[in-house]
């Protein structure tokens, strides 16, 4: 096994170079190679969602990723959801419903909740629910989170 | 100009940070040179160390290896006892399996991981004691004379002879596991130590609740005055009591691997090593017997309350206390007798865990007095309705109640909220269909005791102050954490309020004991009431300096106000001005009778649940969950309603799913594809309605609200199991699936 391998991938749309352990993973790519430390280590098993990222469109947790597996990928991680200082509508509306709370989970359930009302405009309560039901947060027992995630679709309805 | 900044849902201090994901936690701190720190444990749960083998497979020379020889001060976690070690010394005794032995770091992790697989240790095992039937009955006597790490009694008149005379007496015992606190960020810890003029000099950073705690064990682990010791609360990810005590441990830890190489160490725990080793919620056994009279009034009640400390005290003393204050519940009784004992077991130490012992209790108390109701015919509602405390009646350590505590009228708002006794009748039709799903609705009603118990403020006697900075924004100088909880903003606005000023000209320093003072620990649902409290006094004084130095006049706006702080600040070089905790006058508490006032304050709460249960999977499913609360004036109501929400899901987590399964001593679910914490999918959303009442101790009238969610779901769920599914022995929780089960078998064999 070589020492090192080289990984090219675009990363919050700009084109990355890194070299990496054979063995990392996406998460490791991300934090430790490119200091992006938005997207956090819950669980290291894939149970918690608090690495969640945006793999060629899809969401993934990139702590189950093979940082192989992203060679020449697009990646979109919580750095990538704000315009410079202005928050996308999402960031905006977990900031004013006090949906991030410790905010460790904060960073996944931006991604998916971005990435669910990308798959569904206008989700339901439940939907809502089943959408992120991949991402653990252990402080807002949800409410705000959904409250949060509602009020982007309900935005949405009216325009 | 009127500011009204208290009562504003004014939005969280630090949230932009959190939601760009820029905001920076301890693991994400760059630090070039660092050392990736390991623990050895001793994976026995009780015995003698022998000796320890280092195995070849790596360059032992490269690695720096810490055992209990090279601790240079005391080799005990300072604490409410001296008796848990930082590191097990050769010779020593092992008490249980996860205790640290034998420290390792390197610069690459992947050397570390595979050095701490080559560490053998020589152990001699003994039998261990594993929980609070075995400790109490002295099976094996591992701690002083009968297992007992404390014992606390409470005394209001006598109850034996009201049980010969009364028309009915309802026995029962009441079961809870443990649980686990599962902040979504894991421990994790940075130490540096250098060698300044005066000897060593310690600083550890990291995700942290008690700055002055991990301050305490630093000076007693390397003997060394606290002028040379430096903490720093870094942002936190969560901790719900779960980082109150442990990261005295891993802070000790870093800085010992960072004294032997003589670089930064950093100690981040994976899930399952967090999970395995660190504290949880105590395990508990409650044993009630209730007197009542032939009309359901409450005459007499003898409790027996245990819990299960773990293999050293820990905050085991301060839990049981809170456990038994509140192990009467909001009721009035004549005659109450109640014991307290915590019991060392060879498991790894219980810590604090949101609501600190009196879940536990209270659940035991709520179960217990929906079980009476039905005992006696009458209704749970009803029952209760007769017997909660009002004004001028006594709790059970002679607290006067000075204020009606408004509790029939929580009730109603909460089953006015979830529409229950329209549910009730719904239910009792659809539940006789042949379906099998059951449903049923029940409710809590309970106190938190908000603050320290009985004298614990007076003895901290906690400081707090604020900053008037040069550039015209105020500072806020608190030892206060932030978790998550609305530290950062609820003190801002408190400070703002008082100060006139908008609630951004105020900001949080940062949380470094150079120069934070001593606010105490954040915990307790103290912060807001305890804390704030100082912080109004520390703004008046601010004020009251400006003014007196004549560089503001009063009335003032805000650009005055910078203006002033301007002016004295180039006069007098800083501006700091302190408060410190005045007791409540005309309360009183005694520690060694516990008699008196044991709290300044109680939040009241109902809350309500309605509950589905699938009689083909035992599956429950949470269909609505109401909660209503006096908490005194709310500072921020989006804010707190947040708080309510997440204590509530850890409530209801703890009540139905969250199982620590112990195999040999040791966590064996370590893991959260096994350790089970509700996800979005598995709630209601959840209903928040607060009745503000008037606190005339807490700042602008506010109380503590952190805990108390975390107390009323376990038994208002399983009040409502009960209603779903008859007469059942729901005495314990988690009520799993497994569990509703086999007491259906043995409601059926019965």
């Amino acid at each position: 096994m070589p020492e090192t391998i080289t990984l090219t991938l675009q990363v919050n749309g700009a084109r990355r170079t890194v070299d990496t352990h054979p063995m990392a993973r996406l998460l490791d790519v991300l934090r430790d190679g490119l200091r992006l430390t938005g997207t956090k280590e819950g669980c290291g098993e894939g149970e918690c969602g608090a690495c969640s990222v945006l793999l060629n469109g899809r969401v993934v947790n990139s702590c189950l990723v093979p940082a192989l597996q992203a060679q020449d990928g697009v990646v979109v991680t919580v750095e990538g959801l704000a315009e410079g200082e202005a928050l996308s509508p999402i960031q905006d509306a977990f900031l004013v419903h006090n949906a991030a709370q410790c905010g460790f989970c904060t960073p996944g359930m931006l991604i998916a909740a971005d990435d669910l009302l990308r798959r569904c405009p206008n989700p339901d309560k439940e939907q809502v629910q089943a959408g992120l039901a991949g991402n653990l947060c252990r402080c807002t027992g949800y409410s705000k989170i959904v409250d949060a995630v509602r009020s982007v679709a309900r935005q949405g309805e009216v325009r | 100009m009127e500011v009204h900044v208290i009562g504003a849902s004014t939005i969280r201090k630090e949230g932009r940070g959190k939601v760009m994901g820029s905001a920076a936690y301890a693991d994400d701190v760059d630090l070039p040179g660092c050392l990736l720190g390991m623990t050895v444990r001793s994976r026995c749960a009780r015995g003698v160390l022998k000796g320890i083998t280092f195995l070849e497979g790596v360059p032992w020379d490269e690695i720096t290896v810490v055992t209990a020889a090279d601790i240079p001060g005391k080799n005990f976690v300072a604490g409410h006892v001296d008796d848990q070690p930082f590191l097990v010394p050769v010779g020593g005794a092992i008490a249980h399996a996860e205790q640290p032995v034998l420290l390792l770091a390197h610069a690459d992790r992947a050397v570390a991981e595979k050095a701490r697989r080559l560490v053998r240790l020589d152990v001699e095992e003994l039998p261990p004691l594993l929980d609070i039937e075995e400790a109490l009955a002295c099976v094996r006597v591992i701690h002083g004379e009968r297992n007992v790490l404390k014992e606390i009694r409470i005394a209001k008149g006598d109850p034996e002879p009201v049980f010969a005379a009364a028309a009915h007496v309802v026995e029962g015992v009441y079961r809870t596991g443990a649980q686990e606190q599962l902040y979504l960020e894991p421990n994790v810890m940075i130490g540096t130590v250098e060698h300044g003029p005066a000897g060593l000099e310690v600083t550890v950073s990291g995700s942290l609740q008690c700055p002055y705690y991990v301050h305490d064990a630093m000076k007693q682990l390397f003997g060394i005055p606290g002028e040379r010791v430096r903490v720093v609360a870094l942002e936190m990810g969560g901790a719900f009591g779960g980082k109150e005590d442990y990261p005295s441990v891993i802070a000790g830890h870093a800085a010992l691997l960072a004294l032997k190489s003589g670089r930064p160490v950093k100690i981040a725990y994976d899930r399952e090593e967090d999970m395995a080793a660190t504290t949880k919620r105590h395990p508990s056994r409650t044993r009630i017997r209730s007197a009542f009279d032939a009309q359901g009034r409450l005459l007499a009640l003898d409790i027996d309350f245990a819990l299960d400390g773990g293999a050293f005290t820990t905050l085991s003393p301060v839990v049981l206390s809170r456990g038994a204050l509140h192990a009467a519940g909001v009721y009035r009784c004549p005659d109450v007798r109640i014991l307290a004992r915590a019991v060392a077991t060879n498991t790894p130490p219980c810590g604090a865990f949101r609501g600190f012992g009196a879940p536990q209790s209270l659940f035991a108390i709520e179960r217990h007095m929906d079980v009476c109701a039905r005992r006696m015919g009458m209704d749970p509602v009803e029952l209760r309705r007769l017997n909660v405390l009002r004004q001028g009646d006594t709790m059970a350590t002679g607290q006067v109640m000075r204020e009606d505590p408004g509790l029939e009228g929580l009730m109603d708002r909460a089953m006015a909220a979830i529409d229950y006794r329209a549910l009730q009748k719904a239910y009792a039709v659809r539940n006789a269909w042949d379906d099998p799903v059951k449903r049923g609705v029940g409710l809590s009603v309970f106190m938190h005791g908000c603050g320290f118990t009985g004298s614990g403020e007076a003895t901290m006697a906690s400081v707090a102050g604020v900053e008037g900075r040069p550039d015209g924004t105020v500072a806020v100088l608190a030892a206060s954490t932030e978790m998550g909880q609305g530290k950062n903003t609820v003190f801002c606005q408190i400070v703002a309020e008082t100060l006139g000023l908008p609630v951004d000209m105020v900001d949080m320093a940062e949380v470094d004991t150079k120069y934070v003072p001593n606010s105490g620990p954040t915990v307790a649902s103290r912060s807001t009431m305890v804390v704030g409290r100082i912080l109004e006094d520390a703004a008046r004084g601010l004020r009251l300096a400006l003014v007196q130095g004549g560089f503001l006049a009063e009335p003032y706006d805000p650009e005055a106000f910078r203006e002033a702080m301007r002016a004295a600040h180039l006069k007098l070089g800083s501006l700091k001005t302190y408060g410190q905790y005045r007791a409540n006058p005309g309360f009183a508490w005694d520690d060694k009778t516990y008699r008196g006032d044991a709290y300044p304050n109680f939040s009241w709460a109902c809350y309500a649940a309605a509950v589905a249960v699938d009689l083909v999977t035992f599956e429950v499913k949470v269909e609505d969950f109401a909660t209503v609360q006096e908490v005194g004036r709310v500072v921020n109501p989006t804010l707190a309603a947040g708080q309510i929400q997440g204590g509530v899901a850890q409530g209801i987590g703890w009540g139905l799913w969250e199982e620590v399964t112990f195999r040999e001593g040791r966590m064996a679910n370590n893991q959260l594809t096994n350790y089970i914490i509700p996800t979005a999918a598995d709630l209601p959303h959840i209903r928040v309605e607060f009745l503000e009442g008037g606190s005339p101790f807490g700042p602008g009238g506010a109380k503590g609200i952190g805990e108390l969610p975390m107390d009323g779901p376990a038994p208002a769920l399983l009040n409502a199991l009960r209603d779903a599914l008859g007469d059942l022995r729901l005495d314990e929780v988690p009520m799993t699936p497994e569990r509703i089960l086999n007491r259906l078998e043995e409601a059926r064999h019965a």
